[in-house]
């Protein structure tokens, strides 16, 4: 026998277990958490959602009708954002990662991209107004909102880009580079496939991020109201989360249209989920055919 | 047969910031021949090895002085393109090392890249080089499967036919075998005795035996410098200097 005595033995069990306990309760609270939330908003909106509620514009000073025009402008600002976020994004996390030596300039490059990560999104919105809106000349639009979203989606991509970029071994980034292959050839042949999942993830953390902002749009993109749907991407859109933020503070009947609010929150929940979901099955297809 | 100079290391020094990796390297290899670099851990003698297809180059803060002439150019002159000299110096690594992709598109990769478009051609090659890989047999059926899905020997011996499909002159191998076990080690050893007809090849191993067996020329490195180098038989059994008899007896290393 080892010469812990039965004491000390019966000291590190107990200890053993309160930690595991502690764990196990730890993780519990995130499930609950997120329950709580989905039937918080479930049990208060369910009655708000029917088919006229997703097919028709609001009317009656947004009391009665549906969110249409919400949820295709939600879906047209958080497409665009991240089709003008990927590119860009990507390109980066190939800079930070492939092209350049560890060094002052990466450090610093790096701390822009994190601070810029950190920034409050009503910040964005701000500079959305006075860059896209008012200097680009692209007034109140869905393009002056994708373009406020994919720079606030940026950090997250690139970030998630490069976490995917460095999960691939350099291995065979030598082995291409050892048959002959430019630099190039072996990042757009080798890496970027390999890659590919941890940047979907990115995608849909981003998109998801995008769908869901209110400040960023709320000088830039989104409007009070609008029946109809946008025929162009200069047009102002009606959105999800900031729809719920004029219900709910803005209203002519605040009380009266709650569960118009809470509908319109699970769309919006229902709307991510969607998105996530395509993006999740495109990136499990891509895993199976390695 | 005449004896053909194919690589001459003249004078190399090789450091890893302050770090001096290699010192005052000269060594001599011939076409057609089977070299091999022996030594313990930390000689010296891998990072040799990846100065010849300039894979060094990768890392930042690495200095290097001398000349190594591959058919009587230096590689390391300005205007060598690297690109071009890694298509002629092929190498397979420590561990098989497929990319995530078919075993066709492992073999037909290296032509891709360098702009072979040809179907028929590529397919031809493909089968071609796996044959001579001794791994047609054992894939023929599954081609365009997951090159992921071969076993380790299997993965090794791919990663040799990609290496080949490419035409290079040369074939450098860093511990092929280090992560295989005695049968497929056994088999790629075959291979090197069949492959060296067509290429000159350099071996790193850890293993004596192996260098005894596949060899004809044996390199030993201690301490970043080349001790001692002759006729693999010759270094087997008669070494001049005591430091190398006391290595490949075991001795120490």
């Amino acid at each position: 026998m080892f010469k812990n005595s039965n004491h000390v033995q019966g000291r590190r069990k107990l200890l053993q277990f309160i930690m595991f306990g502690f764990f196990r309760v730890s993780a519990a609270i995130n499930g609950i958490a997120l329950l709580a939330i989905f039937y918080f908003l479930v049990s208060r909106g369910w009655r708000a959602i029917t088919w006229t509620f997703l097919t028709q514009p609001p009317i009656d000073s947004m009391t009665k009708g549906g969110i249409l025009p919400c949820i295709v402008g939600t879906v047209c600002l958080s497409l665009g954002a991240i089709i003008l976020a990927i590119p860009i994004g990507v390109a980066s996390a190939i800079y930070l990662n492939e092209y350049t030596f560890q060094g002052r300039v990466l450090r610093m490059i790096r701390l822009g991209i994190n601070n810029l990560a950190g920034v409050p999104s009503i910040v964005f919105g701000l500079f959305g107004l006075a860059f896209f809106v008012v200097y680009l000349k692209m007034g109140v639009s869905i393009l002056a909102g994708a373009f406020t979203l994919a720079v606030l989606t940026l950090p997250v991509i690139i970030g998630a880009t490069e976490e995917g970029l460095r999960s691939v071994p350099d291995t065979y980034r030598e082995a291409s580079l050892g048959l002959g292959a430019t630099k190039w050839q072996t990042i757009y042949r080798v890496v970027l496939p390999a890659a590919l999942p941890g940047i979907l993830t990115g995608g849909i953390l981003g998109l998801s991020r995008a769908a869901g902002e209110t400040a960023p749009i709320m000088f830039t993109a989104a409007a009070f109201f609008t029946p109809s749907l946008p025929s162009s991407i200069f047009d102002e859109v009606m959105a999800l989360p900031y729809h719920i933020y004029v219900l709910a503070t803005a209203g002519t009947e605040i009380e009266a249209t709650r569960h118009l609010q809470y509908g319109t929150a699970l769309v919006l929940i229902f709307l991510v989920l969607g998105l996530n979901l395509m993006a999740i099955i495109y990136r499990a297809r891509l895993q199976k055919r390695r | 047969m005449e004896k053909s100079l194919k690589i001459a290391i003249k004078e190399l020094n090789f450091f890893y910031r302050d770090f001096k990796a290699l010192t005052d390297i000269s060594l001599d290899v011939y076409a057609h021949e089977v070299t091999a670099f022996i030594g313990p851990s930390g000689c010296g003698k891998s990072t040799l090895l990846r100065c010849l297809n300039r894979m060094n180059d990768l890392i930042s803060y690495r200095r290097i002085e001398g000349k190594i002439l591959l058919d009587d150019q230096n590689i390391y002159d300005p205007n060598v393109d690297v690109v071009s000299l890694r298509r002629r110096i092929g190498m397979v690594f420590q561990k098989p090392n497929p990319f995530p992709k078919s075993i066709f598109e492992n073999v037909a990769y290296g032509m891709r890249v360098n702009g072979f478009k040809d179907k028929a051609y590529m397919a031809q090659q493909v089968e071609t080089t796996l044959k001579s890989a001794a791994l047609w047999d054992e894939v023929k059926d599954r081609i365009h499967e997951s090159a992921l899905g071969l076993s380790g020997g299997q993965q090794q011996r791919l990663c040799i036919a990609r290496a080949m499909a490419v035409e290079p002159d040369v074939l450098l191998m860093d511990e092929p075998c280090s992560a295989l076990d005695p049968i497929a080690t056994q088999k790629i050893e075959e291979l090197i005795h069949q492959l060296k007809e067509t290429y000159t090849i350099i071996i790193v191993t850890h293993n004596m035996q192996q260098a005894a067996r596949v060899s004809d020329i044996t390199a030993f490195f201690y301490l970043g410098e080349l001790v001692e180098t002759d006729k693999t038989n010759t270094i087997f059994t008669r070494p001049k200097l005591r430091q190398t008899e006391d290595y490949i007896t075991g001795r120490f290393g």
